[in-house]
């Protein structure tokens, strides 16, 4: 958990107006994986917002994931091109390979399995997306070779 | 301008050194999908082979973006110094060893992998890029710089007419760029299709001190990727549109508002945006007075940002709800101020509108539907990419002459247009121009331009549940009927495709579908039963199968299907073993396999992949 000053940090870059709401969150996010109770509270008492009315909005949009996620993060596209081209059986098989479900992290906080809904790769599905790395028609033999790499 | 003048003469030189030939050169597509396929891993084999063979001096490495070859990625130009560039496809960097030594020392091109020539006439056997069929019938207007450019070269953009459409713009009264617009015939490109010159006329009329201008690059519909590819490909066309717009309606702030999946593409803008900055652009005042100010606001993974009211509620820092209209937004829009909201596409057309005038844009296309539109190909077809023609192009010539049709052989059945709000055409279809007016006429949509086919094994009453998922995930739950539709529809397509469905759940379809169209309070639950509409309009034979014979045509829903092996095929290769998910498969190495009914998913690897024909699926 971070201390205070890290979000008094982010914070300081914006003026503390209700269009930069959701810009801070993304930030604090970005720096810290989620978005933590404590984050909640430090951003709304910044931007003079209730937690509730601050909660209300963060947990309106996807992106945003209020529990710590695992040192990697693979996301599977289920796109409409990646659902016709099989993305549903590569979750299965990552959901079976790592024994998590989707939105879950495994056990030694090694990987997070998540399901998005485009990546906009679609002329390469199926697709997921590790870290920051776009990998297309993917198989599930590639599929092992990827997880081996996680460490 | 005057303060472009100097700066255009500057650009043109960089241009021509890049584009003459002059030196020898290798371009490497890496836009999102070129990364997905393993560009950048062919950059990196590139330089460290030039760098063994004592090239790298001699020979430049570029990035550039989408050509919308996407099937064909990763795709490499190579050119010698004063020899024409030649488009290799598929490129590993096992072939760069190749390339560099056959290519590039040697002189002669490898002609397994070479894909086009990027020249008039042909070379050494290898057919002119002009001629390529997925290239043949298009019309390059909004994509004429993807792929082409190098994308952070403001030089580039400059030197290829780039601000020439703002120039002319400058030159004429904010009143006289919306005639200009008008007569262009161009409609709004994220979905609706509405005249972008008359929408521009409403926020124009509104008096306000203040107004705004956002571009929606906010691309929500699963399967399609055009405004991801032009901001990647032209962000300096996208930053033009939005000057214009911004002109002719008075505002002096923009947004563009952006999705936080397409981190290349927000990279692409920041850079285009400083640029324009530093040429003197932006954030100050022009000749003319005009001072402009873009921002850049980053989604947060909300499809419903597709409706104006929704996007504008976010960009203000609240949950992204839409809102009932009027007031609309060109009176009463962003912090209650007086806006325009353009979708990428729209903008990176107002550029060449202006540039080339309105005359020659309204020449091309149908009688209502003006100018080209770009569609991304997706699905199972042959030649999956980005691709613009003119309006009124046969659906046929699309799917088969661009696109080269199904892939693997299999047969045809549908194609989604419009997404989660559009619906399915099909073979009967195929000489339908695929224009505004023709698609609305057989109850689908042009949408924003995703395209996505679908063949033999493909379960329509799959596909609608697929998109009635999407929807409900994503309905923001404000109005019943869309929030409590989306859910109901879904069940019963769940209930439909588990084999426990009953005759009576198409009439309820039906009434809901009715429902949800008339009485949702924006476009998103207004639009979202169409999938479901066509599909039994046009496929309604699948449903009732799947209802009367608890049979799924395709052999798609996993529920329906069962997979077991044929002993006296099985070779005991243990590929299926290997492929199968969830480990149901146990057999060992030359022995005969089972499969466990308890643990199969019904997933259909086992099917794909083995090589004697020993699964079968009942």
């Amino acid at each position: 958990m971070s201390d205070t000053s890290t979000y008094k940090k982010i914070l300081e870059k914006y003026e503390s107006k209700r269009e930069n709401l959701v810009t801070a969150f993304q930030d604090i996010q970005e720096a810290e994986g989620f978005i933590s109770p404590e984050a909640i509270a430090e951003v709304s008492k910044y931007f003079d917002i209730s937690r509730a009315d601050a909660y209300s909005v963060v947990s309106f949009y996807a992106q945003f994931k209020f529990s710590k996620p695992g040192k990697h993060t693979i996301k599977v596209c289920k796109g409409t091109a990646c659902h016709v081209r099989g993305s549903g059986n590569l979750l299965s098989a990552l959901e079976e390979r790592l024994g998590i479900k989707e939105g879950e992290t495994t056990s030694d906080g090694l990987v997070s399995l998540e399901r998005v809904a485009c990546l906009g790769a679609c002329a390469l599905a199926p697709a997921m997306v590790v870290d920051e790395k776009v990998y297309g028609r993917v198989t599930l033999a590639e599929l092992d070779k990827i997880l081996k790499g996680l460490k | 301008m005057e303060i472009l003048q100097k700066q255009r003469d500057e650009a043109q030189k960089v241009w021509e050194d890049f584009s003459s030939g002059k030196k020898a050169r290798v371009m490497v597509g890496a836009a999102t999908c070129g990364r997905a396929a393993g560009a950048l891993d062919v950059i990196d084999a590139f330089k460290a082979e030039l760098k063994a063979q004592g090239l790298e001096s001699d020979v430049d490495v570029v990035e550039t973006a989408c050509i919308g070859l996407c099937y064909a990625e990763p795709l490499v130009e190579v050119r010698r110094a004063g020899e024409p560039s030649v488009l290799y496809s598929r490129v590993s960097p096992k072939d760069v060893g190749k390339l560099v030594k056959e290519h590039l020392i040697e002189g002669n091109p490898v002609i397994a992998k070479a894909e086009a020539v990027m020249a008039d006439s042909e070379y050494k056997g290898i057919k002119p890029f002009s001629q390529h069929p997925m290239i043949a019938l298009q019309k390059r207007i909004v994509l004429r710089n993807c792929g082409v450019i190098n994308p952070s070269s403001f030089e580039h953009y400059l030197a290829r007419g780039g601000y020439k459409g703002l120039e002319r713009a400058f030159s004429m009264t904010p009143e006289e760029v919306i005639e200009e617009m008008k007569a262009s015939g161009l409609r709004g490109r994220g979905g609706a299709g509405f005249p972008t010159g008359v929408k521009w006329g409403f926020a124009r009329a509104s008096k306000s001190d203040e107004k705004y201008i956002i571009c929606n690059a906010d691309e929500g519909d699963p399967g399609a990727f055009m405004d991801r590819s032009v901001l990647e490909g032209d962000p300096h066309s996208v930053i033009e549109g939005l000057m214009v717009a911004g002109y002719a309606i008075g505002a002096k702030h923009a947004y563009i508002y952006v999705r936080s999946e397409y981190p290349l593409a927000i990279e692409r803008l920041r850079t285009a945006i400083s640029q324009a900055e530093a040429a003197g652009l932006l954030k100050r005042k022009l000749e003319n007075g005009f001072e402009f100010e873009i921002k850049i606001k980053k989604g947060s993974g909300a499809f419903v940002c597709g409706e104006e009211t929704s996007l504008m509620a976010s960009i203000e820092g609240m949950r992204a709800m839409p809102r009932p209209k009027p007031p609309f937004p060109a009176n009463s829009g962003l912090f209650k101020k007086p806006t325009n909201i353009n979708n990428v596409e729209t903008l990176a057309a107002v550029s060449s509108i202006m540039r080339d005038g309105a005359a020659s844009y309204a020449a091309l296309g149908s009688e209502k539907s003006k100018g080209t539109k770009t569609f991304s190909l997706a699905g199972k077809i042959q030649r999956t990419g980005l691709i613009e023609v003119e309006f009124g192009m046969k659906l046929g010539d699309i799917i088969n002459s661009i696109g080269g049709g199904c892939a693997d052989g299999k047969k045809f059945k549908a194609v989604q247009t419009g997404g989660p709000s559009g619906g399915c055409l099909t073979i009967e279809h195929m000489d339908l121009p695929v224009d505004y007016e023709s698609l609305g006429s057989v109850g689908s949509i042009i949408g924003s331009g995703g395209m996505v086919v679908m063949n033999e094994d493909s379960c329509m009453v799959d596909v609608a549940k697929f998109f009635v998922g999407f929807t409900e995930n994503e309905s923001c739950g404000k109005c019943i009927p869309c929030r409590m539709g989306t859910q109901h529809i879904h069940a019963i397509l769940e209930k439909i495709t588990s084999g426990e469905g009953e005759m009576e759940d198409i009439e309820r379809l039906k009434k809901i579908a009715f429902t949800m169209k008339q009485s949702s309070l924006c476009g998103l639950g207004q639009t979202a039963p169409n999938p479901i509409l066509t599909t039994l309009r046009y496929f309604e034979d699948e449903y009732i199968a799947h209802i009367k014979e608890k049979r799924c045509p395709a052999q798609a829903c996993a529920k329906m299907v069962h997979y077991f092996v044929d002993a006296e095929k099985c070779t005991g290769c243990t590929i299926c073993e290997r492929v199968c998910p969830t480990g149901a498969i146990s057999g060992g190495l030359k022995k005969p396999h089972t499969i466990d009914a308890q643990k199969c998913i019904s997933c259909g690897a086992c099917f794909q992949n083995c090589r004697f024909g020993a699964i079968l699926r009942k």
